[in-house]
């Protein structure tokens, strides 16, 4: 039976089309039911190398898709900014051709430079899987939202999807919009005017300043980590307003419907964008979503990394 | 004696308002009478230029060449031989070199590198400000003494306005017109795209269009302050394209030059994240193409330019962030102005193309070129307005690859180039 | 090798729905007999026809018997040992398999046993479970050219095949009847 995947790459959900977004959700099924076996492992990627180069600095994702390719057999190394020769100079396409050449099947890359994989995927053989570029794509992040959305309220069409916080500047909101839009979801995006600009209208979403006024009709809300770092300064003035205006707190948690789901991508700031007792309330499908981004790592590298030498 | 005869032409000299077919005569490197051809014996070059039109020798004013310091991307031996592969018979160039040239005896080395390996005329210009760092006026009338025709800090822009009005003030008392690259620094951030749909789209950080127009306020204010000459490089915004329109008609002093790039591409070729679209100013929506448009149909804009900006192949090999601003242009430039100007738009006619690469920038720089009246220098570009062609850079002169327009099939080009009386290249 | 293509016409038939009919009652009746502890025995289907005909074989034993026997679905394409070899990469499904398996004994069940190398994977899939007291083998056709020493302890029907000929079987599909078919390259 032929798959629905063709890409050896995957560099965002742009320019997937919600058939395949579906078929890497199904996929990821088969895949999630591996982690409740005894031997959680399967041999799929037995004996190709992935190499996790993370640039851009991360535990979790990175952790995230170690244990993936390690279920999947494969053997794994991880390659820094810091214990990479980019400090020596060396250019992004000689350290990544370096890699090639010692056989690496996959890469997993995260760079702070926007179009960094996308740049990598064109110049190289291997599989390259966009672990978050700049503010442009992170898709696995995405495809794991879409798939706790899914098991959750068993379908995506329809639902009332808020995202709240600093959109401008934010991957996982980018990738969230593209696949929502694409599978039929209502998404409004709610956060300071300066960090969430009228001009995302135009991607097919609505915009609000108002969270208040959204909350009582969500379907389900993600939740953004605001970012403390002082290059933000003259985007909005402080955490303190900005909890007092679109954090979610105990209160404002209190206008929600009771199926509304509550999601963020980790790590999350207590007491900044969601108070503590509502991140580990009954609503909050936080940890599902760690669950469920191993399956979906699994599935994508599943499907990239048997494109790539085929 | 030496001498050449064209004959056959459509010559089109807008310095003296003359375009029809003619026959044009240069006796040793200068624009000749047809009776200054006295003795019969002597060997006279006959070149047939049925179907082309001859035009004085244009000139690019905004040209990168990298020297010093920068002769891996070009030298001003390869980058003359691009501009005259390009049409081109005289070239400014930017001081954004290494050293910045900012002294004289920079000037002087670049002069005589030019006249030791140029095949064209290279004019030099000098820094506003020491190192272009905006800080501190530079020595611009010694910089005017030794031979600078313009000043300008391109590649930078001064940020501090009073600093600038200084800088006027003083290029006025020594007669040379100031070239501005408007940006404002905090407006644009560190914004490598337009800001719009695409920047959103993409991630990618974006500088507004208020960010050029700001500064393209400032020049309008201070050239009306100064009443000297401010002339504003490669204008990209409609929001600018207004404000020179009404600052002009009032009367101040305020220009405008347009590169290709600006207005056959629009942002959305960014969506790849191709380096060869990356360039400062950005590329622009396109309102800003369309408002450029009427700007160079109705005269707001009067001259043309590339702002050729070579980069070697490893460094524009990188990702986007990181790669450098520019794209080469001296190759296609004409060819892309007459292709989407004069044929597909027909937004001006020929004429009026070679006016805003003659007359225009000669007037601004106040430089013996731009026509062929007698006794001119006999720099001379011979034009096919019809010839379709496609782009093919490996073949280009220039020492750096960098452009947009490889395998673009293109209606009109140069097929001649006379500098001083002698053939530096032809098709 | 799974016979994936469908072919429009179909070649010599083998089979047709009443001979499948008793080739799986007659499995289902030598299971009862070999498998004296039923409630013990799981029947894992390999996707996709393998499920259908490990779910009738259930029904045949719970007429007989009137004892509910497990059934199971074991995806292998996670499991095979040439991914990325294969034009096409095959669609994983999630299998599902009671547990703890000790004890227990597991028929893999599969339509065409062919090289051997899909029951191989199955047997992997099956031991990322739990470690079963026995596996055995239940195969509607076996056409033969074993790659690897395995081999089915129940058959619906042997049939000698040449490499270029394929064999494909239709079976649970609500329009067309159910049949087994040989197609001369």
């Amino acid at each position: 039976m032929s798959t629905g995947w063709s890409r050896k790459d995957l560099l965002g959900l742009r320019e997937l089309s919600a058939e395949e977004i579906n078929f890497i959700l199904e996929t990821t099924d088969a895949f999630k039911q591996v982690g409740t076996r005894e031997i959680k492992k399967v041999p799929a990627l037995r004996g190709k190398t992935l190499v996790n180069f993370f640039v851009e600095p991360s535990t979790r994702t990175r952790t995230s898709f170690e244990l993936a390719a390690l279920r999947l057999s494969a053997d794994v190394i991880n390659i820094s900014a810091t214990t990479s020769s980019l400090t020596k100079g060396e250019t992004l396409k000689d350290t990544a051709r370096n890699l090639e050449a010692l056989h690496a099947d996959i890469l997993v890359l995260r760079h702070s430079s926007a179009g960094a994989p996308q740049f990598l995927g064109n110049r190289l053989k291997a599989s390259v899987i966009n672990a978050g570029d700049g503010a442009h794509e992170h898709p696995t992040q995405a495809l794991l939202d879409l798939y706790t959305i899914r098991e959750k309220r068993g379908k995506i069409a329809g639902l009332h999807v808020v995202i709240i916080g600093d959109i401008l500047f934010s991957r996982v909101a980018r990738s969230n919009i593209f696949g929502l839009v694409k599978l039929g979801a209502r998404v409004t995006l709610v956060g300071p005017s300066t960090l969430v600009p009228r001009e995302f209208e135009k991607l097919g979403v609505e915009v609000s300043h108002k969270i208040d006024n959204v909350l009582p009709n969500a379907d389900v809300v993600n939740l953004l980590r605001i970012q403390h770092e002082r290059q933000r300064k003259e985007y909005f003035p402080g955490i303190g307003e900005y909890t007092r205006f679109f954090g979610l707190t105990k209160e404002r948690a209190k206008l929600l419907k009771p199926d509304c789901l509550i999601m963020h991508p980790g790590p999350i700031n207590r007491g900044v964008e969601i108070d503590s007792e509502v991140a580990d309330g009954l609503q909050s499908v936080i940890l599902d979503q760690v669950t469920n981004g191993l399956a979906v790592r699994m599935a994508v590298l599943y499907l990239c990394g048997g494109i790539a030498t085929t | 004696m030496s001498a050449i005869l064209i004959r056959n032409g459509r010559v089109i000299d807008p310095a003296n308002r003359r375009d029809k077919l003619a026959n044009l005569v240069i006796v040793d490197g200068r624009i000749a009478e047809k009776s200054a051809i006295r003795d019969p014996q002597s060997a006279i070059e006959e070149v047939d230029a049925s179907g082309l039109i001859v035009a004085p020798g244009l000139i690019d004013m905004h040209v990168h060449l990298r020297e010093p310091g920068f002769g891996h991307k070009e030298t001003i031996e390869s980058g003359a031989r691009a501009a005259a592969a390009g049409g081109f018979t005289t070239i400014v160039c930017m001081p954004n070199t290494s050293p910045v040239a900012d002294t004289p005896s920079t000037i002087a080395w670049i002069k005589e590198r030019a006249a030791a390996a140029a095949c064209v005329n290279v004019l030099p210009t000098g820094a506003i400000s020491k190192n272009i760092s905006g800080e501190e006026l530079g020595p611009i009338g010694s910089l005017a003494q030794a031979g600078v025709v313009a000043i300008t800090d391109d590649g930078h822009c001064i940020q501090n306005n009073e600093l600038m009005r200084r800088a006027v003030e003083y290029a006025r008392m020594v007669g040379v017109p100031v070239l501005d690259h408007c940006q404002d620094y905090n407006l644009a951030g560190n914004g490598v795209v337009h800001e719009g749909y695409w920047s959103t789209l993409l991630g990618l950080p974006g500088w507004p269009a208020a960010g050029e127009e700001a500064i393209v306020m400032r020049n309008i204010l201070l050239a009306d302050l100064c009443d000297h000459p401010i002339h504003c490089q490669h204008v990209s915004t409609a929001g600018s394209v207004r404000l020179l329109r009404e600052a002009r008609g009032r009367g101040v002093k305020i220009t405008g030059e347009v590169c290709p790039h600006h207005i056959v591409l629009t942002d959305e070729a960014i969506e790849n994240f191709s380096t060869n679209y990356k360039m400062n100013p950005p590329l622009r929506a396109q309102a800003d193409v369309d408002a450029l448009l009427e700007g160079i149909a109705d005269g707001t804009l009067s001259i043309l330019a590339s702002d050729h900006a070579p980069h070697a192949d490893f460094e524009k090999e990188v990702e986007f962030d990181a790669a450098p601003f520019g794209i080469i242009g001296l190759e296609t430039e004409l060819s892309l102005f007459l292709d989407l100007l004069v044929h597909k738009q027909r937004k001006i006619d020929i004429a009026r193309l070679i006016e805003m690469y003659t007359v225009e920038p000669a007037r601004l720089l106040k430089i013996n070129a731009g026509t062929l009246s007698i006794g001119a220098p006999a720099d001379v570009t011979l034009i096919d307005p019809d010839l379709e062609w496609t782009v093919k850079i490996d073949k280009f002169e220039s020492a750096s690859r960098n452009s947009p327009f490889d395998g673009w099939k293109l209606k009109g080009r140069a097929v001649r180039t006379i500098v001083g009386g002698k053939t530096v290249w032809k098709l | 090798m799974k016979n994936e293509k469908q072919s429009s016409s179909p070649g010599v038939p083998i089979m047709d729905a009443d001979g499948i009919r008793r080739a799986l009652q007659r499995i289902a009746h030598e299971i009862i007999e070999c498998d004296p502890q039923l409630a013990q025995v799981v029947l894992a289907g390999i996707p996709s026809r393998g499920v259908e005909i490990a779910q009738r074989i259930a029904e045949f034993i719970r007429r007989i018997e009137k004892i509910d026997v497990d059934t199971g679905i074991i995806d292998v394409a996670m499991h095979r040992d040439d991914v990325g070899t294969r034009a096409e990469l095959p669609v994983v499904r999630a299998s599902k398999l009671p547990v703890p398996l000790e004890e227990r004994t597991v028929i893999i069940v599969d339509d065409v046993l062919y090289t051997g190398r899909t029951v191989r994977a199955a047997m992997d899939a099956i031991n990322s479970f739990g470690r079963p007291a026995r596996i055995q083998l239940a195969a509607l056709i076996d056409r033969g050219h074993r790659e690897l020493p395995i081999r089915a302890d129940y058959v619906g029907k042997n049939l000698p095949t040449r490499a270029n000929e394929k064999v494909w079987v239709r079976i649970g599909s609500i329009n067309e009847p159910d049949g087994v078919w040989l197609i001369k390259e």
